[in-house]
């Protein structure tokens, strides 16, 4: 019966932020209002680290790797 | 953990009375709450405004909208868009005697709390821990009631007159004999309404060139008198002594504003304990500045005569002083009387003075007759007077219901606040969904309680308000507690960290006026 005590546990986490963000005291439409708002922020936030959270992590390795290994890179230049 | 004040031993007792500090987490959550309910306030209003939802609350007329806004004030915003939304924990009809059980009429709202409308059901014995029953005399048979019903049939239920005029019966002169008794003063007078006893004798006591030092959280009708009486207010924080004695230095130095002249009388006003705090006042400290300053004491012990002290004399006995350091000792029969009125008892002839200029005797109509009875009744049961010690019993079982409905409460871990004595126990709740929460959960569980939000209450800190009363048995509060486990666990209300903050008894600076001490 795991999955009954997890769903149980879920909406008891549901029923917190109800009641935490006070929309356990809103009309349906509100509660339609702010959970879509909510909802779309918090995409819109999850898209964008998608698109540009890998970009700059490999620009900041690239950086400190620059500010590094620098002596690395020349020495292959030379010998090149 | 809890701090034992030896001021000079001036103290026989412990006085524990602590107020945990509110957790970080849940003060930012709180406000969190709020900002979304006044966006969506402002959103609702705009909607209002703009025709888009029909505007059920009062607004001015189509003539007036150039005139003065009515509306507008921070007030009436939270009043439209905030208490609406919760408005059912409130205001809820009851159908039977208030005593330990209550019998409550059941109602719902199909349009958010804007109306409602009855189902015809009566829900019967919910355990009522909102009623000041303090010592369970709020019956509708016994003693006290049968006195009342002889004492109705003889001498009516109407006055229709005022004290000085012709409404002053011989059950009103033996009631004040028996309330002089009682207090241990030398005489007393009764009056109709306890809020009008305050608000109507403060200003007969001090007028314009005298001053008045206030408690913080003083009941309306304290500040209603004080207001009424044009003497110069001043206000110290709450049950704390060294900002009294700061303003009593200052009062006694400098004098009145621009004259300098002496300050004709200096009146203190306390309560004996407040009711939503549940703190109990320091009243020795109170007493000693008061000698040593030689200024008035104006102890109004609405909650706490019939409640405190070992044979419920009130909070003077509670700490063992004499009742003649008291100068003017005010109450009211409403709560462990389970009548109404209230009184005021001193030296004769102040009394005598009160008799002859107070307001409510010249113009209020005095106490109905079968309510004087009840009170001579309960009064009597209370001293033993009557020969049974069914008194002594209430006011013990009493003093032991709140000893173990706190210890119980703080176990669980809910955020209490108060002194250990009081009977009056608020449970912090702070966010506002939980307000609206907690008190229809009680509800379905069978359980009445009053739920205090913004305007009796500073804005976070909002509380559920459980009184306790004599009336009700270990099993009723086992029942009560097991439920408040349950909606706690529900709710998540359990945010002590079991860090009692400590009184601190050290000396007074500029720079510090918390008594609390990170």
């Amino acid at each position: 019966m795991d999955v009954k005590s997890m769903k149980n546990y879920l909406y008891w986490l549901y029923c917190q932020f109800e009641l935490i963000t006070c929309s356990y005291l809103m009309e349906p439409w509100e509660k339609l209002l702010f959970y879509t708002f909510n909802i779309a922020m918090l995409v819109t936030v999850l898209y964008a680290a998608y698109i540009f959270v890998p970009g700059h992590i490999s620009m900041a390795f690239q950086f400190f790797f620059h500010l590094f290994g620098n002596q690395h890179e020349n020495t292959v230049s030379i010998v090149k | 953990i809890n701090h034992i004040v030896h001021n000079g031993g001036l103290y026989k007792r412990p006085f524990n009375e602590a107020f945990e500090e509110t957790p970080m987490l849940v003060a930012v959550l709180t406000y969190v709450g709020y900002g979304v309910l006044t966006l969506f306030g402002y959103l609702r209003d705009f909607m209002r405004q703009w025709k888009i939802e029909k505007c059920q609350n009062a607004t001015e007329r189509e003539e007036q909208k150039d005139f003065v806004p009515l509306y507008q004030d921070f007030e009436n915003f939270y009043n439209r868009n905030l208490y609406m939304r919760i408005r059912d924990s409130w205001n809820r009809p009851i159908c039977s005697v208030p005593g330990a059980k209550v019998d409550m009429m059941e109602r719902v709202s199909h349009d958010y709390n804007w109306t409602f409308t009855y189902t015809g059901r009566v829900i019967k014995d919910i355990i009522n821990m909102g009623s000041y029953n303090y010592l369970g005399f709020a019956q509708n048979a016994g003693t006290c009631q049968e006195a009342a019903d002889k004492v109705l049939s003889q001498y009516g239920a109407g006055v229709c007159s005022t004290r000085q005029e012709m409404g002053n019966l011989d059950k009103h002169e033996e009631l004040e004999k028996l309330v002089a008794r009682f207090l241990g003063v030398e005489s007393a007078m009764a009056y109709g309404m306890g809020f009008a006893t305050n608000s109507m004798n403060i200003p007969a006591l001090v007028g314009k060139g005298c001053l008045i030092l206030s408690d913080e959280l003083n009941h309306a009708s304290l500040v209603l008198g004080a207001r009424l009486s044009g003497a110069t207010i001043r206000i110290f924080k709450h049950n704390n002594m060294q900002s009294l004695e700061k303003l009593l230095k200052d009062a006694i130095v400098h004098g009145q504003p621009r004259t300098r002249r002496p300050w004709k009388k200096i009146l203190i006003l306390v309560e004996g304990i407040y009711s939503m705090e549940g703190s109990i006042v320091r009243l020795p400290e109170v007493i000693a500045l008061k000698k040593k300053y030689k200024s008035y004491l104006y102890l109004d012990e609405a909650h706490s005569i019939g409640a405190l002290g070992p044979s419920g004399r009130g909070v003077v006995e509670y700490f063992g002083l004499s009742p003649e350091d008291v100068d003017v000792m005010m109450g009211t029969f409403t709560k462990s009387f389970g009548a109404a009125g209230g009184y005021i008892g001193g030296k004769k002839e102040l009394i005598d003075y009160l008799r002859t200029s107070s307001h409510s005797a010249v113009y209020a109509t005095s106490l109905s007759p079968p309510v004087v009875e009840q009170i001579i009744t309960s009064m009597k049961c209370i001293m033993g007077e009557d020969g049974t010690t069914v008194g002594k019993a209430r006011v013990q079982q009493l003093a032991e219901n709140t000893r173990y409905f706190r210890r119980r409460l703080k176990e669980m871990g809910f955020i209490i606040y108060g002194n250990e004595d009081s009977p009056v126990v608020p449970l912090m709740l702070y966010m506002p969904a939980k307000i609206g929460a907690f008190g229809r959960e009680m509800l379905k569980r069978n359980i009445g309680v009053v739920v205090v939000g913004f305007p009796a209450t500073p804005i976070v800190e909002s509380r559920a308000r459980f009184c306790l009363s004599a009336a009700h048995t270990k099993e009723m509060l086992d029942t009560a507690l097991k439920e408040i486990n349950e909606v706690g666990d529900l709710l998540q209300l359990k945010y002590s960290r079991h860090r009692l903050v400590p009184l601190l008894d050290r000396p007074f600076d500029e720079t510090t006026y918390e008594e609390t001490e990170d």
